[in-house]
């Protein structure tokens, strides 16, 4: 064939883009980070060598690093599944094939896209203050309020009241996934008479598990990383008293704050594993639910 | 569904005495007072925080479409040694949390001199570092048929004239899609901002809205809200005109 280092050089020059970038922003920084969470390192010096003393450290007697993984799995564990459950039933409605369905995917998912977004972070702080408009809806009903974002032991459920919000994602994958489930099954069980709720666990549920999964690993993963809205509702700080303090607000201010910067590392790698965990857990799993997009529309 | 962002436009309408306290969308007066004092009310312009971002964004995206497109080429059209090595290391990429690199990313453009510039933000985008739209444009690429390659070769084409002229031009959804969503993703971004840009004249939009919170004492409500508001205008302006277009690359490849 036509010699192979013509073949390697146009190859080669395509990739040199990405292979640059590839070592001096990935692995190189990755390398380096590794080696960092092994140091004492502020910035003014030079990196410390200390072993595995930040480790210990972590694990043992920083009790901030048990309340941020206490605060983000909190998060984790309501916001995931609240979020998937409204994406799911938001999608099973549109899928019954209303007519405006292309308008109400749309409204649907635009929270998620404006979600990342500072403006809506500030309107958050907003609407649970003390006198905004969730505790003006609840006077309605004669509730008295309270101050959702001031008040620890409530704090974390504005920023998973937020995460539900934004169920436009999930939402559109799910609608994928209902189209793709063959009709003849329901139509075989509507002449079986089967009622509504057990066509649900019999049909819809099982043909759709892999989607679930699918989705439910990758919303864990998208969960474990949130940062703006914690950052800029607890304004920097992840208080009250350390409630909004998720992992990658704990792991900012050491960073960036304290310039704690061997430590900040060392955090890193520990999300990296946790987030590693969960990804070696879809690839697993990956040929239950891959599905191409050519398959169908 | 709406309502809080339907609220979020109200306020940025009302007298400061009408945003707490009333249900009601509708404001007694319109206030545009918010817009043109909110526009002016930090110490910098935003005409100057909009200049920026839009300098990072439109960088960003470019960089993004050049670079993530000449190696999802590579990847999906080319044979070379180590192609295989190097696609499953990208594919690796894409799942490292962005705060692995981060720190030593800091120390790295500390070094180079590069903070307080654009240029951290801007230059790993011509670097490929998106791994997510190389992905997407290889799956892309990869159902392009090979005859066009093959004849266009028997035409004499290069590698380079092949990607420009064959499967650029047929691959404009993929890179439509990425093009939009690169674009409200810097557009968004926050942290990235955050630790590279200090001196507030080089602020983004989304850095200038944070120093409304800490002005929260002043009571400027109303100038807050309007400049959030502004800060969503080119996001939602994408999204209706490519509404289409994003919803299905949502659906099809499974991204936030």
């Amino acid at each position: 064939m036509k010699n192979t280092k013509a073949r390697n050089a146009s190859g080669y020059m395509f990739l040199a883009p990405w292979l640059i970038g590839f070592f001096l922003l990935a692995i190189g920084p990755i390398l380096v980070s590794l080696y960092l969470s092994f140091t004492r390192y502020d910035m003014v010096g030079d990196p410390r060598w200390t072993g595995l003393d930040n480790y210990i450290y972590m694990f043992t007697r920083d009790r901030r690093f048990w309340k941020t993984l206490e605060v983000t799995f909190h998060y984790v564990v309501f916001a995931v599944p609240l979020r998937l459950i409204m994406a799911l039933g938001v999608a099973m409605l549109l899928d019954k094939g209303l007519r405006t369905i292309g308008l109400y995917r749309a409204i649907f998912y635009l929270p998620s896209l404006l979600g990342a977004s500072i403006a809506i972070a500030i309107l958050w702080r907003q609407l649970f203050s003390i006198d905004g408009v969730v505790n003006q809806v609840l006077a309605v009903f004669g509730i008295q309020g309270i101050g959702w974002i001031t008040n620890p032991s409530t704090s974390i459920y504005t920023l998973i009241v937020l995460a539900i919000w934004q169920f436009g994602a999930p939402m559109l994958i799910f609608l994928a996934g209902l189209r793709g489930i063959p009709k003849d099954l329901y139509e075989a069980a509507d002449i079986d008479g089967t009622p509504r709720f057990r066509k649900f666990y019999a049909i819809t549920l099982p043909m759709l598990a892999p989607v679930v999964f699918f989705n439910l690993v990758l919303q864990i993963i998208e969960a474990f990383k949130i940062f703006s809205p914690a950052f800029i509702i607890s304004n920097g700080t992840g208080g009250p008293a350390d409630s909004l303090l998720v992992y990658t607000v704990y792991l900012f201010n050491e960073a960036f704050k304290f310039f704690r910067m061997g430590y900040a590392s060392a955090l890193a790698w520990v999300l990296l594993v946790i987030i590693g965990l969960f990804t070696a857990l879809a690839f697993a799993t990956s040929k239950y639910w891959v599905h191409y997009e050519n398959e169908r529309d | 569904m709406l309502y809080p962002l339907l609220w979020l436009l109200a306020s940025s309408l009302k007298p400061e005495n009408e945003i707490f306290g009333s249900l009601g969308l509708w404001p007694s007066t319109f206030n545009w007072s918010n817009y043109t004092g909110g526009w002016e009310a930090l110490p910098v312009s935003f005409s100057i925080f909009y200049r920026n971002s839009t300098i990072v964004t439109v960088l960003s995206v470019l960089g993004n479409l050049f670079s993530c497109s000449f190696a999802a080429y590579a990847f999906a059209r080319l044979e070379f040694t180590g192609k295989r090595l190097f696609f499953g290391l990208m594919m690796m990429t894409l799942m490292i949390p962005y705060h692995v690199v981060l720190i030593p990313q800091y120390v790295m453009f500390l070094k180079l001199g590069w903070v307080d510039t654009y240029l951290p933000l801007i230059v790993p985008r011509f670097l490929a570092s998106d791994g997510f739209f190389i992905f997407l444009m290889v799956q892309f690429f990869r159902q392009i048929p090979r005859e066009l390659d093959e004849a266009a070769q028997i035409d004499g084409c290069s590698a380079f004239k092949i990607y420009w002229a064959v499967i650029l031009p047929l691959s404009l959804p993929a890179l439509a899609t990425s093009a939009i969503f690169s674009m409200i993703w810097v557009w968004e971004d926050f942290l990235a901002p955050l630790i590279y840009l200090n001196d507030i004249k080089n602020y983004t939009v989304p850095l200038a809205l944070r120093l409304f919170i800490d002005q929260e004492g002043k009571s400027a409500f109303g100038q807050m809200f309007a400049m959030s508001v502004l800060s969503l205008v080119p996001v939602v302006i994408f999204f209706i005109a490519f509404q289409k277009l994003i919803v299905r690359g949502i659906a099809t490849s499974g991204m936030k």
